[in-house]
């Protein structure tokens, strides 16, 4: 039983979710000024133009930043502690949350080079983490 | 000359023992108690009052959702004026900025400005991260302490880009210390180290337990008029000089720069433009500290010091008593209390040093006074300079 807290999937979110099932991580476009942005947006943040699409991303990047949760968010996550929060700067431009999956936290550095992989949490929900890609 | 000039004329807090409500009691008979003493302090009455501006996180699901109303009523008054602008805890020094401008504008006379929170008493406080609904869906699964992680990124980005350290953060903690020991109405007041703060658990690298600030029950009040009303009344008015607020983000990922507190570089820069002053006419600073970083970021987005000197500026306990630049005399949200939302602390604080009420913890001839709040995490920046001439 999954007890961490899942993403309420809502209709603008869906694509994003199902793709992600699929592990392939999705990215809004926007044609007018050609940057990408995440989270899914229904007007670019960029240049407010409604002239979106998706694209899949490289899931590729580099760590941004970064904490050590010694002090689990919760209950459901203790087991876990001490793990990897990160901010991850994808390849494409945009930031996201997520795990780094590591046997060795204190290994983490700001601007390692990390790739996307795939954690199938329920059934229903495949949330994208990174681990450091191999130099 | 300006017709109505928008003065602040009365504060209060509610005591607090061990950062809890000396009795018990609930989260509105708290903001009652600190309107009551804030009118008092003004030399009005609840029947004066036309203006009600209050945010919180009480009553939410419930009646907090609608707090303006909710508190109208049990004040019994009828207000033509009203603002519950959540930007979090920064929303005071936007009130202070709503209340100045609807007062000049003639659409209050009497404005009262409240907060309250009984999370310690309760242990109410919310630690498991925000429900993953929204935006939060792209957030909270990974499990980021909340509200320390975010900061704790903050932290991590701007030691990697400038070379700040946990000492820098250390100094800040200590310093502020240093002036609680001097409130009698501080929380915390045992004397503290840098290698005390070293020696509390480190909750979520790079930041330490003793780098957060506490967690207590609060409640305070504000009252604002015209100078005109304040004069009448024979009470001192402190006057708001400029003000300014913004926000960039609301999502850790969605912050444009983590090393920067973008919104606190707007709402500055606008605050001492309007004030037509510089950082040097600034006696005394209320700078809001969640944490350590909150303050490093925020001197350097103000423009106290260049961005990535925040932590040689705050180095060799300047903002300590005595140093250089005082820097949160009541001991802050560190060493006094944190109540959820910290920033009408901030505002009251820098009242009572401009009018010279602060006994062993008085900032001598404190004429004008910056106060900067910060909401969300890392998100919203709204600024005051208040001044006592
Ligand atoms: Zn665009």
């Amino acid at each position: 039983m999954y007890e961490k807290p899942l993403p309420v999937i809502d209709p603008e979110s869906q694509p994003y979710w199902d793709a992600l099932k699929q592990h392939r991580l999705l990215l809004k476009h926007c044609r007018a000024c050609e940057r990408f942005h995440h989270y899914p947006r229904e007007l670019c943040p960029h240049c407010h133009s409604d002239d979106l699409e998706w694209k899949q991303a490289a899931g590729t990047g580099r760590i941004y930043t970064y904490t050590v949760a010694r002090r689990p968010a919760g209950p459901a996550f203790k087991p876990d502690a001490p793990y990897v929060v990160a901010l991850v700067e994808l390849d494409e431009g945009p930031r996201m949350m997520t795990n780094i999956v590591t046997t060795d936290v204190e290994s983490v550095r700001i601007d390692q080079r990390v790739t996307v992989q795939f954690d199938d949490v329920t059934p229903e929900v495949t949330l994208p983490k990174f681990t450091v890609s191999p130099v | 000359m300006k017709k109505r000039e928008a003065v602040i004329v009365g504060v209060a807090d509610v005591p607090l023992q061990n950062g809890k409500v000396t009795e018990s009691l609930s989260v509105l008979q708290v903001q009652a108690r600190a309107a009551r003493d804030a009118l008092k302090d003004a030399g009005l009455s609840m029947g004066d009052v036309d203006g009600l501006l209050t945010a919180g996180m009480w009553g939410v699901p419930g009646p907090g959702q609608l707090p303006t109303l909710t508190l109208a009523e049990y004040f019994g008054i009828t207000p033509r004026y009203m603002d519950a602008t959540n930007i979090g805890g920064s929303a005071f020094e936007a009130f202070v900025a709503h209340a100045a401008t609807a007062i000049e504008a003639g659409r209050c006379d009497v404005a009262l400005i409240t907060y309250g929170s009984t999370q310690k008493s309760e242990k109410s406080r919310n630690l498991a991260g925000r429900p993953s609904v929204l935006t939060m869906q792209y957030e909270t699964p990974w499990g980021m302490p909340t509200p320390v992680g975010g900061y704790a990124m903050a932290a991590k980005r701007h030691m990697h880009e400038y070379g700040t350290t946990s000492t820098h953060l250390a100094e800040i903690a200590v310093a502020t210390r240093k002036w609680a020991q001097r409130n009698p109405a501080a929380t915390m007041r045992d004397p503290l180290t840098i290698d005390d703060v070293f020696a509390s658990p480190m909750i979520s690298d790079p930041l330490h337990l003793l780098d957060a600030c506490l967690v207590t029950d609060g409640g305070g009040a504000i009252v604002m008029t015209t100078a005109e009303h304040a004069r009448a009344l024979g009470r001192p008015p402190v006057y708001v000089r400029g003000y300014g607020e913004s926000n960039t983000h609301w999502t850790m990922s969605g912050m444009p720069d983590l090393a920067r507190l973008t919104a606190a570089e707007i709402a500055g820069r606008e605050a001492f433009r309007m004030a037509g002053i510089g950082h040097d006419a600034i006696d005394v600073a209320q700078i809001y500290d969640s944490f350590t970083i909150t303050v490093l970021l925020t001197l350097e987005a103000l423009g106290f010091c260049k961005r990535g000197e925040g932590g040689a500026f705050v180095s060799g306990q300047r903002t300590a008593p005595g140093g250089a630049f005082p820097l949160n005399t009541s001991g802050g949200g560190l060493s006094c209390c944190h109540p959820g939302m910290l920033g009408i602390f901030l505002l009251i604080e820098a009242v009572r040093q401009l009018r010279g009420e602060c006994g062993e913890r008085q900032v001598q001839n404190a004429r004008t006074a910056l106060v900067h709040g910060t909401g969300g995490t890392l998100s919203s920046g709204a600024t005051c300079i208040l001044s006592r001439s």
